[in-house]
């Protein structure tokens, strides 16, 4: 799988999701600069890190989704092109259109800078696949715009299509008012796309992928994709 | 010619920051508020000075960029 890692200016994570594509792929990522237009030939999946790209001018992801390279990107998602957007790089696919809703600041008007407890809400996408449904698993949270937000319509198709990958959960599984932080719609962590090959997420899965990091609970999520890709 | 679009979050949508103003108001005795909204104002110096091309411009400016429109409605007013 040849995954290749966008950078803004103000991209921060991108070293964290290196470090975890290589260890599920052995191969270690290209960076690409968002001045770019065009993706390297043999392109499998393109990812989005966290970071405050534009130092957050506007609106969170607001710049990055209208940056040259993102062109590239919508045409490489039309073809069926696989994309990850971590953080800020789910904030900037919203921006873009790729996916659905917006990302609100914080209800709490907090910035949330802890551990957080995910439930997966479906197995069918290539980026969940290693998961069992109602799994869950610990991740790291940093943000301050993570209030998934969308009219009635869109969350009653994000539903009835089993889009939504991953949902705030209490220690026991339960998908509580209190478990989430931020104040998403439905709990919403995660969604996909139509096609099923674009995802989005608030918290940090390239945060834990080594023993070294605390645990590997984010693992499995560069893993599925990883063996989705293998063949590609 | 100059132009100002105000860009202002949807009804029903959570507006955190006018919340805690509201609150904020309530706390230093201006107890007749009630709800506080927060929005964005943008000035836009154009080029164009015929004020419905302009205007038009403005418009397409605010739904490619200025404002996100599933969250958010925007006003574009002559300054």
């Amino acid at each position: 799988m040849n995954a290749v890692i966008l950078l803004f200016p103000g991209t921060n994570r991108e070293r964290d999701m290196a470090i975890a594509l290589r260890k599920a792929t052995g191969r270690k990522p290209a960076i690409l600069f968002h001045q770019e237009t065009s993706l390297p030939a043999g392109t499998d999946l393109v990812v989005l890190p966290g970071g405050f790209s534009h130092g957050d001018y506007l609106r969170c992801g607001a710049m990055a989704a209208r940056s040259p390279v993102m062109a590239a990107v919508r045409d490489f998602a039309a073809r069926g092109g696989h994309v990850l957007g971590v953080c800020n790089g789910f904030q900037i696919l919203t921006e873009a259109g790729l996916l659905p809703g917006a990302l609100l600041r914080n209800a709490s008007l907090r910035f949330l800078s802890m551990d957080c407890n995910l439930r997966v809400e479906t197995t069918d996408s290539p980026f969940t696949a290693r998961w069992r449904k109602g799994e869950t698993f610990r991740a790291p949270m940093a943000h301050g715009d993570g209030n998934y937000f969308c009219d009635d319509g869109t969350l009653a198709r994000l539903q009835a299509e089993d889009r939504v990958a991953f949902r705030y959960a209490d220690a026991q599984g339960e998908a509580t008012a209190e478990a989430n932080r931020n104040g998403a719609r439905d709990n919403i962590a995660g969604i996909l796309s139509e096609n099923r090959r674009i995802l989005g997420m608030m918290p940090h899965p390239e945060d834990l992928v080594d023993p070294l990091m605390g645990g590997t609970d984010g693992l499995p999520l560069f893993e599925s994709i990883a063996g989705a890709l293998a063949t590609a | 010619m100059k132009l100002i679009v105000t860009v202002m979050p949807k009804n029903g949508v959570l507006d955190p920051q006018g919340k805690a103003i509201e609150h904020a108001l309530g706390t230093l005795g201006f107890e007749a508020v009630g709800e506080v909204r927060t929005g964005k104002v943008i000035e836009l110096e154009l080029a164009e000075t015929d004020p419905a091309r302009a205007r038009a411009q403005a418009e397409e400016m605010a739904r490619k960029l200025l404002a996100n429109t599933v969250i958010e409605s925007f006003r574009v007013e002559l300054a």
